[in-house]
């Protein structure tokens, strides 16, 4: 596939990493904050063919693991009322709750629909006037512009049975949450490319001003992860801390304005609880108070549910790179990708999950 | 959070106001919103998260960027460093 | 089933004699072909029927029974189909149901003999579409050389029963001297696919509500009881064939390894999927190895016979794209290791349930 397979070639891959080998002399830690490329880096082995001096830390970049406890307590909430229809990525159906999760309430009899894009939910409200369809807009900044066209829409098609539950977390207070934590362990950071598709890259400026920290645009492809890694270990290994872009194909400095303003008009900042790391103010997005009736929070009265995390998750330091997911007394016990009690057991792409799955191998291929 | 998959545009049309437009991912169609793209036209290559068209996909960097993955190649070999390609 | 001096459970007392998960209610991932789906037989099927069961008939989780019945073999397997939608690119849930179980008996090295279709139709389908679901089955099954020879039909209120659920169950026998299954896998044994994967899970999810896409993809539903016949009888020491239908090949792939405790590990690069199945499972955020199949198998084959056997598979209109995707080895029992496209190394695990898109 054009665009895809060029950006997968072995021979290449094997070119930088060689070019990785040669510029490494000393250990660094790297952090990915995206869900994407940890899968990239998962599914590729990409951690496992890197020299051994350069560690990657898969930070909070899966909107599925951080979604906070109450949050999908709410929608569940939501989800088991006979008069709505509740629509969702596939991402999140798993995603238990305090004591039940997606699947069940389906089971029970839920009308729980899987979508592929937000404006599915929009047709479905569309379609099926005597129901209250609700969507479940989670995701970086990345999916905001297409949940807060659903709401535009919504409005503009003067549909009353129409709803949107927003979680939608930012990337820049996370890493400069990270950066604050006294223990931090972090050197550069692969920052998310489509996340910068659509706000820009000026965010980020700031954040290597004033953490003096290497911070790489990067894509999702193998070639794209490895050249993102390449220029962060050559800005550490020259003491540089600077802002580069590895993802020129899809991301101009200004991002996409169009998006910017339809978000900017739809959502506000506000403070976020990130699961298994706490509140991080002003981290999130919220629909505006223009939008407010489309609010699934306010329109269902949900807001007074609240859930307490397991006070033996340790998901907090793994996120940070202070421990290994291994190194938690509940990994493989209390807390299995079936059972988990923290964001990074939750999804394929949290790292305690990814260990879990990888199991520490080291096996070598012979075929 | 980041799923985002290059394809080609084939058809556009508008839908209630709405910019929509057939993509094309290596044989397989799917119909997008091109609303947050308002330059892409037939042809274009754009990058879509959840059926919404995110960015216009530049042809000429993709090129420049594989073009310095292949010189990191040659550069090694001018050096007479070898490498496992596997 | 009553006569009076049978002994029943007491089933307000039963108590699962493993915990299954946290799930008191059957769940869609139950039938997912994944780990829910193990469990659900190993937990709760399997210590209820044990006692009943030929010896080491049960054990042999998804693949066809076989049974000594004095001196002949008998392949025995049975299958329901439930897919929505009923009607995708390609075929129906008459031929799946035909083909599928064709296809199970055939894995023990049997030729499928005859049929029995059991159908639970919901008050108010149609019966055009009923009569092209069976006319499907009938081409099926004289495609595949086997003969439809029982059946039922019940009606369920409407409702309940989503149109159609059929099943059906087959029998064949297993040529003398013929000894096929996870005990014959060893290390050192070449792991080849029939052909490209992915096909029928895509081509189904085409279709399938709000994800819905245009393509020309195709199901691959097809009869491999002529592609099995060629291969055993090509002289090549095969050692155990399954066809990997729910969950795909990485689920087939984890489960053989599971019971024949060997290890396994398969080169991606080597995989053959369709161009535009791989685009597909790109936009979804899928693995095609994870993703059904309805007309392909997998062999293990000893290492010394893979270019024969590749070669007469090649020969078989079924098989014309058959390659080697892997080996057995010693190494990391039950697990399977693939080789990345770039050299690197990962875990194909077995999955929890059926994969969903993701967004991520």
């Amino acid at each position: 596939m054009k665009y895809l397979d060029e950006f997968s070639d072995p021979d290449l891959a094997a070119s930088l990493l060689e070019e990785i080998r040669q510029t490494v002399t000393q250990p660094w830690a790297i952090m990915e904050v995206c869900g994407g490329q940890t899968h990239t880096i998962i599914r590729n082995g990409i951690d496992q063919l890197l020299p051994e001096q350069v560690t990657l830390i898969h930070g909070p970049g899966c909107p599925v693991c951080v979604t906070p406890l109450e949050t999908i307590d709410r929608a569940l909430a939501i989800a088991a009322r006979p008069d709505v229809i509740f629509c969702s990525f596939g991402d999140m159906i798993r995603v238990p709750g305090s004591s039940t999760d997606l699947f069940r309430i389906k089971s029970d009899g839920g009308d729980i629909r899987i979508v592929y894009s937000p404006l599915d939910a929009v047709r479905l409200a569309q379609a099926n006037p005597d129901k209250q369809v609700v969507f479940f807009g989670i995701g970086f900044e990345t999916t905001a512009p297409a949940n807060a066209m659903t709401v535009t829409m919504a409005k503009q098609l003067g549909l009353t049975n129409f709803s949107l539950l927003v979680s939608h977390v930012l990337v820049p207070p996370a890493i400069r949450a990270i950066m604050d934590a006294p223990t931090r362990r972090v050197q550069g950071f692969l920052a998310a490319g489509h996340v910068c598709t659509v706000m820009g890259m000026s965010q980020y400026t700031t954040l290597v001003d004033e953490y003096h920290v290497p911070i790489v645009v990067t894509g999702f492809e193998p070639l794209d992860v490895l050249e993102g890694i390449r220029r962060v270990l050559v800005q550490l290994e020259a003491g540089r801390a600077e802002l580069e872009n590895a993802y020129a194909r899809a991301v101009h400095p200004d991002g996409n304005p169009t998006a910017q303003a339809v978000v900017n008009e739809v959502f506000t900042t506000c403070d976020r609880a990130w699961r298994g790391i706490g509140v991080i103010p002003q981290s999130g997005w919220r629909l505006s108070d223009e939008y407010a009736e489309f609010d699934a929070e306010l329109r269902f009265d949900v807001q007074a549910i609240t859930a307490e995390e397991s006070p033996l998750c340790r998901s907090g330091e793994v996120l940070q790179g202070l421990i290994k997911p291994n190194q938690c007394s509940a990994f493989g016990k209390e807390c299995t990708p079936r059972k988990p009690l923290g964001a990074p057991m939750v999804s394929s792409e949290g790292a305690c999950a990814a260990y879990y799955q990888f199991r520490r191998l080291d096996a070598e291929v012979s075929a | 959070m980041c799923l985002g998959v290059p394809g080609k545009v084939v058809e556009i049309w508008e839908a209630d106001g709405t910019r929509m437009a057939t993509v094309d991912f290596g044989g397989v169609r799917k119909e997008v919103c091109l609303a947050y793209v308002p330059d892409v036209v037939i042809g274009d290559y754009t990058i879509v998260h959840v059926g919404f068209a995110l960015t216009k996909l530049d042809e000429k960097s993709a090129l420049e960027t594989l073009e310095l993955f292949r010189s990191v190649g040659l550069l090694d070999e001018e050096l007479g460093v070898s490498f496992d390609p596997r | 089933m009553s006569d009076g001096t049978t002994e029943y459970p007491d089933l307000e007392n039963w108590s699962c004699p493993l915990p299954l998960r946290d799930h008191p209610q059957i769940v869609m991932g139950h039938g997912g072909g994944g780990r829910l789906s193990a469990e659900l037989v190993q937990h709760l099927f399997l210590p209820a029927f044990d006692g009943t069961a030929l010896a080491g008939t049960l054990q042999q989780l998804g693949d066809a029974a076989v049974i000594d019945l004095g001196g002949q073999r008998l392949a025995f397997s049975t299958d329901s189909y439930v897919v929505r939608p009923r009607f995708f690119p390609g075929g129906n849930v008459g031929d799946l149901a035909v083909n599928g179980t064709v296809n199970d008996v055939s894995m023990t090295g049997a030729q499928p003999i005859a049929l029995s279709v059991g159908m639970i139709l919901e008050e108010g389908m149609r019966l055009d579409e009923l009569g092209r679901i069976s006319e499907s089955m009938g081409r099926a099954a004289r495609l595949a050389g086997v003969s439809i020879v029982t059946g039922d039909t019940k009606v369920v209120d409407s409702g309940h029963g989503d149109g159609v659920f059929i099943n059906t169950a087959g029998i064949g026998l297993v040529p003398a001297g013929l000894d096929l299954g996870p005990h014959r896998v060893r290390p050192g044994d070449s792991i080849i696919v029939s052909g490209a994967i992915g096909m029928h899970g895509i081509a189904v999810m085409s279709v399938r509500e709000g994800l819905e896409f245009g393509s020309d993809i195709v199901t691959d539903s097809a009869p491999l009881n002529g592609l099995v016949q060629s291969l055993l009888g090509s002289g090549v020491d095969v050692h155990m064939m399954r066809d990997p239908t729910r969950g795909g090949v990485a689920a087939s792939l984890n489960e053989i390894a599971a019971t024949s405790r060997t290890g396994m590990q398969i080169v991606e690069r080597s995989v053959p999927v369709p161009d535009d199945v791989r685009a597909a499972c790109g936009f979804l955020g899928l693995d095609p190895l994870y993703v059904a199949n309805e007309g392909k198998l997998i062999a293990f084959v000893a290492a010394a016979d893979t270019e024969l056997a590749l070669a007469t598979m090649r020969d078989h209109e079924y098989g014309r794209e058959a390659t080697l995707i892997g080996t057995v080895v010693e190494e990391h029992p039950g697990v399977v290791v693939a080789k990345t496209g770039i050299g690197g190394t990962r875990v194909v695990d077995l999955p929890l349930a059926e994969q969903l898109p993701r967004i991520c």
